[in-house]
């Protein structure tokens, strides 16, 4: 009995799946998921396993027991999901905290509005902002380095460079006083998993471009956009304003460009559209770094501007064939 | 030759595994019964003007058109009539058709049956036109648009150029390439007298790159005979779909048909190359649209092949000859990968659009996971009409056909290029090709009021 | 601290107080007359939007009525299900007749056991785009293609893919008849009837208009249009239309003699209680179970 298949044009597909972008994306992560672990030794695994399998059971248990629907864990959007979290995430914090997060991202932040592709905020960053929010002192209290090799510092937590930073211009001190090379040193490892190893996240930032995953014109232009206006704030005052340098580097910068507002979902479609999204979370990130109450504005500025992307697809439609008038 | 050409925006590149490129065109044996469909254009059926028992000779009209868009049907063979009934057609709906029994094979006495080249145009404009209408001729790329309509041009406009479709961009399809390569000065003279008939002063022939042979040889025989004159070759770059006819006229000459407009605002008239060729014999050779090339291909068919057969050949008899249906054949295409039609049954006439028989076995054709959109945008980028897939699709999946007007959908030329493009394997083209027809109905029942 | 909560107090009460005045003001401005009695009718029905009266949704079919009954004091040509339409003429104070109550029946029984799926599809899940692709499954081109357009356009949850045979299910229960499911079949397969006495229907479970053998080929089940309920029917009941047997609602006395004709099963009758089994079919039933 032949059983001839029937089904619409085309007949031969692409070789693009979801599982193949998904897991092209962990593999991005995974250089600055050595840094960290470099950096943090065994605590940047514990917070990431904890954060991956506690984001992918949320997802299961939602699928399994709530939508009774089908079961997508495997096409590794959840592992993203946990893999970014953890890297906003200081490599100290308690496991509770982090489980917490972890269902908050992928119960509100994805599942609540429809899963993989239907939400309109990136998941990871609901989950940090909730955490940021909730618990402000395990959040923005940040081990030193305990490097894999190499002796370990005990005891001592602090600022991030960003913090420090914004910290010592609120004191009054001057801007080139606080950000001479002796007083920056120890600050320049601290932070989050995935704030520290800005070239480990370029890499991966180049194999998502070179394989297509994401356009180069979003990270690129985030972070031309927040570097001029940081060159322009420090050619007026050097004084008031740091130099752009740290602001380019430090904090999530690299990660959120490169990895945060590329996320397919929660980012316009068109080209024009993802620029203007990409000027909008440069501009907002240094606003809110200068002038704003957090030392860090990138994830509060990747959600602003996820909020403004279902009006940025309208306005940005593709330019139709056809519509140009004829020249003879 | 000029430099190679594209179209701007969007357009895929699937796998080429145009496996029959160097098999020469064989002739195809006249089979014992050939089973003449008669509707095989776009529009209306043709009318049987014969019965059961009536002998009919090669060449004759068996089927008139009845309307304006509708083509003549003649006689692939000669023989006797068995019975007019329906047959079941490559979607499986029973369709009405002419069963012939082959004796001999007698053609009318005006048909030029020789293979000299004849390329003086004796007949005027209007001649050719009617002729190409008499003979039953239509757009043998896969639409099947009835050619003379295509070619009278309304009496406003003027046509500067033609457009010869050579670029085959579908995948594993070769007939029109193997066509060039061993008819190319007929085809040639065919595309003078497209000329004559539009009166247009230059052709121009788009092929892609991959057949770079095909165009090589085209521009030598161009280059060596001033009679030639006015034609000329541009090659194309190897993309989907470049054999578009928007997308085409864009590659060729840089003009963009307008919005629900046809080919003819912008100058130009488009014909594909079986069609140039087919008109070439009704003019010159005064023969009938009664053959064609196909290309039966396929990775597991033993021997992908070009056959020169009359229409009406059962597809069963073509896939014996390339060597047997193949084992864990899930789908049989008609037509190419990208826009041709699965077929239900594997046994089907062969009629004047079909320009391949593609047999793709389970592995090829794997069973699609469809997923949730990811509003990655790939859509957006692949689609050549610069319109958004996935918001069509979903407009179209709630009945939203308001926002699919404003959205252009009737400007989708069905390429497929989303759907091949697709990570989650969503099927884009079927909802935007349910949409369009909706979409289609409600702007002509606003239209009639 | 008590002036901010005297303070805060007054200024909103005072806003609260203005605003209300201005709102009392614009709804008396721009008021719109409007029966209250549409309403209330609108009250009684459904709700569900479904379309079967002819009219844009539950309120503008409410606006017809109460307009019919103040202009014609009838209620003639406004349809919706039986129950419905007798609670709109208690609000109204009128009384109809009370129509015999409709229900939707699917008349296609090509399941994999009757007709042998020699194709499967896959793509989008809308019959009307597969039925442009192909003839379905089996090759009857008048067959359910089990998609569920129809289930999609149901406002009353009544009609649904049963998963082993394919094919839509209504529930008698909830379908009210409104006609939502015909319109949106792209073969016209599904067909308004009389819901019948006791809910017992007899009809032509079909609507194949192929030739007799192509029909053969396709399906076990489906009318060939071989005449034979036709010549049987005492009452006239059964027309032919084309090859294919109908059985005219109005006609029929639910004899149930063209169930027993029909050489192919094609006919159905629903919902009667199972008869007797007569002697000699027991006898071979026994025999078989001897054997």
């Amino acid at each position: 009995m032949n059983n001839y298949l029937i089904s619409g044009s085309p007949h031969v597909h692409g070789n693009e799946s979801t599982k193949k972008i998904m897991y092209s994306v962990i593999i991005a992560l995974m250089p600055a998921f050595l840094f960290s672990i470099y950096y943090f030794g065994f605590n940047a695994v514990r917070v990431t396993l904890i954060a991956v399998a506690a984001c992918v059971l949320t997802e299961w248990l939602i699928q399994k027991f709530l939508i009774k629907g089908e079961c997508t864990i495997g096409d590794g959007s959840a592992i993203i999901t946990g893999m970014l979290l953890a890297f906003n995430l200081p490599s100290n914090i308690p496991a509770w905290m982090i489980i917490v997060g972890s269902i908050v991202a992928i119960g509100i932040g994805k599942m609540s509005f429809g899963g993989l592709g239907n939400n309109p905020f990136n998941p990871a960053l609901v989950g940090r902002v909730f955490m940021l929010i909730s618990f402000p002192v395990a959040m923005t209290t940040w081990p030193a380095p305990q490097p894999l090799f190499g002796s370990q510092i005990d005891g001592f937590t602090g600022a991030t460079l960003l913090g420090y930073v914004k910290e010592g211009i609120a004191k009054g001190v001057s801007a080139n006083e606080l950000t001479v090379y002796e007083n920056i040193e120890p600050l320049i490892y601290s932070g989050s998993l995935g704030e520290i190893g800005s070239i480990a996240i370029i890499i991966g930032g180049l194999f998502l471009i070179f394989r297509k995953v994401i356009d180069w014109q979003t990270p690129v232009i985030i972070i031309a956009t927040a570097g001029i206006i940081a060159t322009v704030c420090w050619l007026i005052d050097p004084t008031q304003f740091v130099h752009p340098m740290i602001h380019i580097f430090g904090g999530g910068m690299m990660l959120g460009a490169f990895f945060m507002a590329t996320d397919m979902a929660t980012s316009p479609m068109t080209i024009k559209g993802k620029i203007i999204f990409a000027i909008g979370i440069g501009a907002l990130t240094i606003i809110i770094r200068l002038w704003g109450a957090y030392p860090e504005g990138m994830s509060f500025a990747i959600l602003i501007m996820n909020a403004f992307v279902p009006l940025i697809n309208k306005m940005c439609k593709p330019t139709r064939f056809g519509n140009k008038p004829v020249k003879q | 030759m000029n430099p190679k050409k594209t179209f701007p925006k969007g357009g895929v590149h699937p796998e080429e595994n145009k496996l029959s490129s160097d098999k020469p065109i064989v002739t195809f044996p006249i089979p014992r019964q050939v089973i003449i469909p008669l509707g095989q254009c776009l529009g209306a059926p043709a009318e049987a003007i014969v019965k059961k028992g009536d002998e009919v000779k090669v060449g004759q009209l068996i089927g008139t058109a009845k309307g304006f868009i509708s083509a003549n049907v003649h006689s692939s063979v000669s023989g006797k009539v068995t019975k007019v009934d329906e047959i079941m057609d490559h979607t499986g709906y029973r369709k009405p058709a002419i069963f012939i029994d082959v004796e001999g094979d007698e053609w009318l006495e005006d048909i030029d049956t020789s293979d000299t080249l004849v390329k003086d145009i004796t007949l005027s404009r209007e001649d050719i036109i009617n002729r190409v209408k008499d003979h039953g001729i239509v757009g043998m790329g896969g639409a099947t648009f009835p050619t003379n309509v295509k070619l009278s041009i309304p009496k406003d406009k003027k046509a500067e150029f033609v457009i010869i479709n050579a670029a085959e961009c579908e995948p594993y399809l070769t007939c029109d390439n193997r066509l060039l390569l061993e008819k190319p000065n007929e085809f040639l003279v065919g595309v003078k007298v497209v000329m004559k008939a539009v009166d247009a002063p230059r052709a121009i022939i788009g092929i892609e790159v991959n057949k770079i042979e095909a165009a090589k040889l085209l521009d030598d025989i161009i280059k060596g005979d001033e009679y030639f004159s006015g034609i000329e070759v541009q090659p194309l770059q190897t993309k989907y779909p470049q054999g578009g006819e928007k997308q085409l006229i864009k590659a060729c000459t840089g003009r963009e048909v307008p919005s629900g407009k046809l080919p003819i605002e912008t100058g130009c008239v488009v014909v594909n190359v079986a069609s140039t060729y087919a008109i070439y014999e009704a003019v010159q050779k005064n023969k009938p649209l009664i053959s064609r090339v196909v290309t039966v291909t396929g990775k597991s068919v033993k021997n992908p092949s070009n056959f020169l057969v009359r229409i009406g050949t059962s597809s069963t008899e073509l896939i014996e000859a390339a060597g047997g249906l193949p084992e864990n054949i899930t789908n049989i295409i008609n037509g190419g990968p990208m826009m041709g039609k699965s077929v239900s049954i594997s046994e089907f006439p062969v009629i004047k659009g079909t320009s391949g028989i593609l047999m793709m076995t389970d592995k090829e054709a794997q069973p699609r996971q469809m997923g949730n959109c990811l509003r990655c945008g790939k859509c957006i980028n692949a689609c050549p009409m610069g319109l958004e897939p996935f918001l069509l699709c979903r407009m179209s999946k709630n009945n939203m056909f308001e926002d699919t007007e404003t959205n252009n959908i009737m400007d989708c030329i069905e390429c497929g290029s989303c759907e091949f493009t697709c990570p989650a394997n969503i099927p884009l083209l079927d909802y935007i090709r349910y949409g369009k027809n909706k979409t289609g109905q409600i702007i002509r029942s606003r239209n009639q009021k | 601290m008590n002036d901010i909560l005297l303070y805060s107090l007054i200024v909103l009460g005072v806003l609260g107080g203005i605003l209300a005045v201005i709102l009392y003001i614009v709804a008396q401005k721009f008021k719109v007359e409007e029966n209250p009695l549409i309403d209330e009718v609108e009250g009684t029905l459904s709700g569900a939007n479904c379309g079967g009266c002819g009219f844009a949704g539950c309120r503008a079919f409410a606006e017809a009525c109460v307009k019919s009954a103040s202009d014609k004091k009838s209620l003639d040509g406004l349809n919706c299900t039986s129950s419905d339409m007798s609670k709109v003429a208690a609000v109204l104070g009128l009384t109809v007749e009370a129509a015999e109550p409709k229900i939707a029946v699917v008349r296609c029984n090509g399941t994999c056991d009757n007709a042998p799926k020699k194709t499967h599809y896959e793509g989008a899940d809308i019959c009307a785009f597969a039925h442009t692709l192909y003839a379905g499954g089996s090759g009857c081109p008048n067959s359910c293609l089990g998609l569920g357009d129809c289930v999609k356009k149901c406002a009353f949850d009544a009609i649904h893919i049963d998963e082993t045979t394919g094919i839509a299910t209504v529930d008698e229960d909830k379908c009210v008849g409104c006609g939502a499911c015909t319109k949106a079949c792209p073969r016209g397969i599904i067909e308004i009837r009389p819901k019948g006495k006791n809910n017992r229907r007899v009809y032509v479970n079909c609507v194949n208009v192929e030739k007799g053998a192509i029909t053969m080929k396709n399906c076990k089940v489906g009318c060939i249009g071989c005449q034979k309920c036709l010549k049987e029917c005492p009452f006239e009941a059964i027309e032919m239309r084309g090859t294919l047997a109908y059985i005219n609602p109005d006609k029929c006395k639910q004899c149930r003699k063209c169930v027993d004709v029909c050489p192919r099963g094609s006919i159905l009758a629903v919902n009667f209680p199972p008869r007797k089994p007569k002697v000699e079919v027991t006898e071979s039933v026994n025999n078989e179970s001897k054997e």
